[in-house]
């Protein structure tokens, strides 16, 4: 479903990717593991049609994201790690946008919509604007709006980052669920390990842009002789914390928070 | 289509439920109508020109349509920093339409501020020939709306983040105001500062607006209205050009 060759991408001295290679088959959950900074955000990115690759080869459903962009588009549903809610608009507005935009039936939207809205219980505060939410609660807005349409591959970056255990819970379920009736390949990353060891059938273990292991939680195990995955996990990628440096939409952010009382 | 009124509706609808900003944006506005209007009048008169607010009254409401469609345009940065123009980029739709809906939206959004200035005016004495060119006026309005929301696009696009807008606001929205004739007669003005207030589109905007509402022209409506349609053209294009090209 997803190939990935010699994957690079430089940004100026920085290289984020550093020619990657995997693959993921039809159908699969597929998980991308790695400390901060590590490149996993702009490979999804690059996945996505929102980056340009510097070289190496990309192929969703057969289709070259950086040359047939909107036929991929068509193909993919994606949770992005950082916020993307209009926070001016309703809940219920994201989704209808949403729907729209994705082309999906007045009547089956609705449906869908209010289905995800109770699930993820917003639906009593579908009609209040998305800038009174909490943080959990966009979080959650977020992951339903990425559910909306049906996709034939979901990406999930840090879907579950400030989501209490219920609702990751209620999430990882219907992911799961979405997979297993309708097919649906996930390429997810995440920091929680016990996430990716629940649901994902490969793993993929990135530092520093590169792909230093891959196979399933047991495979990994067993590779790096622990005894659970977060061992695992340590024993590849060390010990030793990754900052990322404050991105312009940070700093943007906490001037909007300034101004907004 | 319902990709473009969709996103013409999320535009319409910010601006409906931002009501600080609706009486926010038009605080300067009434300034240079109050300020300005009586305050030159008496020797605008004295110079043989006539009243003062009845010519300068379409200036204020071009400069309305100007900013608000600039920033509208600009807004677009904003989209980017809260992540809202990830979804729309990501969705299965060509870029084109949604740079269109954008667009459309910030047009209305900014024809409605100029309504709303042009109702000011004529409380504070302003009178046009008659009401039966209002639609008229409108559609100048629209033409400057579109012009400067994809004016406004091809900025946003280009920038990376809000530093740069005090720039644009300097180097580049202020002037188009100031060049444009909004606040002055274009006749026998010095040749360089002639030269340029001919390079400036918002010129014919206001000049296409003080026609209709005044009967008094500088180009003429047909050659104001050639003028607009053209620098639009470009202007989409270039707008959708750099649109196509936003990485994120």
């Amino acid at each position: 479903m997803i190939q990935v060759e010699n994957l690079v991408k430089r940004f100026g001295d920085l290289t984020a990717v550093d020619n990657i290679s995997f693959t993921v088959e039809r159908g699969e959950i597929f998980a991308f593991l790695g400390p901060n900074g590590a490149g996993k955000t702009t490979t999804i990115k690059m996945l996505t049609t929102l980056l340009q690759p510097t070289s190496g080869s990309l192929e969703l459903d057969g289709l070259d994201p950086t040359v047939n962009r909107d036929e991929v588009r068509k193909r993919f549903g994606v949770v992005f790690q950082d916020p993307s809610l209009d926070q001016d608009l309703t809940a219920w507005e994201n989704m209808e946008i949403h729907g729209v935009l994705y082309g999906v039936p007045r009547k089956e939207r609705h449906e869908r919509a209010t289905t995800l809205l109770q699930l993820f219980e917003l639906w009593e505060r579908r009609d209040a604007l998305v800038k009174t939410f909490s943080g959990g609660m966009r979080r959650r807005l977020e992951i339903a709006r990425g559910l909306l349409h049906t996709p034939k591959v979901l990406f999930l970056d840090e879907p579950t980052l400030g989501l209490d255990p219920q609702s990751r819970n209620q999430m990882w379920t219907h992911v799961k669920s979405l997979n297993e009736t309708d097919n649906v390949t996930v390429f997810l990353t995440t920091h929680y390990m016990e996430e990716a060891d629940r649901v994902a059938s490969r793993i993929a273990v990135i530092d520093h842009g590169r792909v230093i292991a891959i196979g399933s939680s047991r495979e990994l195990k067993e590779q790096t002789g622990t005894e659970s995955l977060e061992d695992a996990f340590l024993a590849l990628t060390g010990t030793t914390i990754r900052d990322e440096s404050a991105s312009a939409a940070d700093s943007m952010r906490q001037i909007a928070r300034m101004w907004r009382k | 289509m319902k990709v473009i009124y969709i996103l013409w509706l999320r535009e319409v609808k910010k601006y409906l439920r931002s009501r600080t900003q609706i009486f926010a944006s038009l605080g300067s506005p009434i300034m240079y109508l109050g300020v300005l209007g009586f305050g030159l009048g008496p020797i605008f008169r004295k110079a043989g020109e006539g009243s003062y607010l009845q010519f300068m009254a379409p200036g204020v409401i071009g400069m309305t349509v100007l900013f608000t469609s600039m920033f509208s345009g600009i807004a677009l940065l904003w989209d980017r920093q809260f992540g809202f123009l990830k979804e729309t980029l990501v969705a299965p739709v060509p870029r084109i339409f949604i740079m269109m809906g954008r667009t459309l939206g910030s047009a209305t959004v900014s024809i409605i501020q100029g309504l709303l200035i042009f109702v000011m005016c004529f409380v504070a004495g302003f009178r046009p020939v008659s009401f039966s060119v209002v639609p008229l006026a409108i559609l100048f309005m629209a033409m400057i709306a579109i012009n400067f929301a994809a004016l406004g696009t091809v900025i946003g696009s280009s920038l990376k983040d809000m530093q740069g807008f005090q720039l644009v606001m300097n180097f580049l929205v202020m002037p188009i105001f100031f060049l444009s004739g909004a606040l002055y007669p274009l006749s026998n003005l010095p040749k360089a500062l002639a030269l340029l207030t001919r390079i400036d589109p918002l010129t014919y905007g206001v000049d296409g607006v003080r026609t209709v509402l005044t009967g008094v022209t500088h180009f003429g409506i047909a050659a104001d209205a050639a003028v607009l349609v053209g620098v639009a053209i470009l202007l989409l294009s270039a707008g959708a050009w750099r649109f196509s090209k936003i990485e994120i």
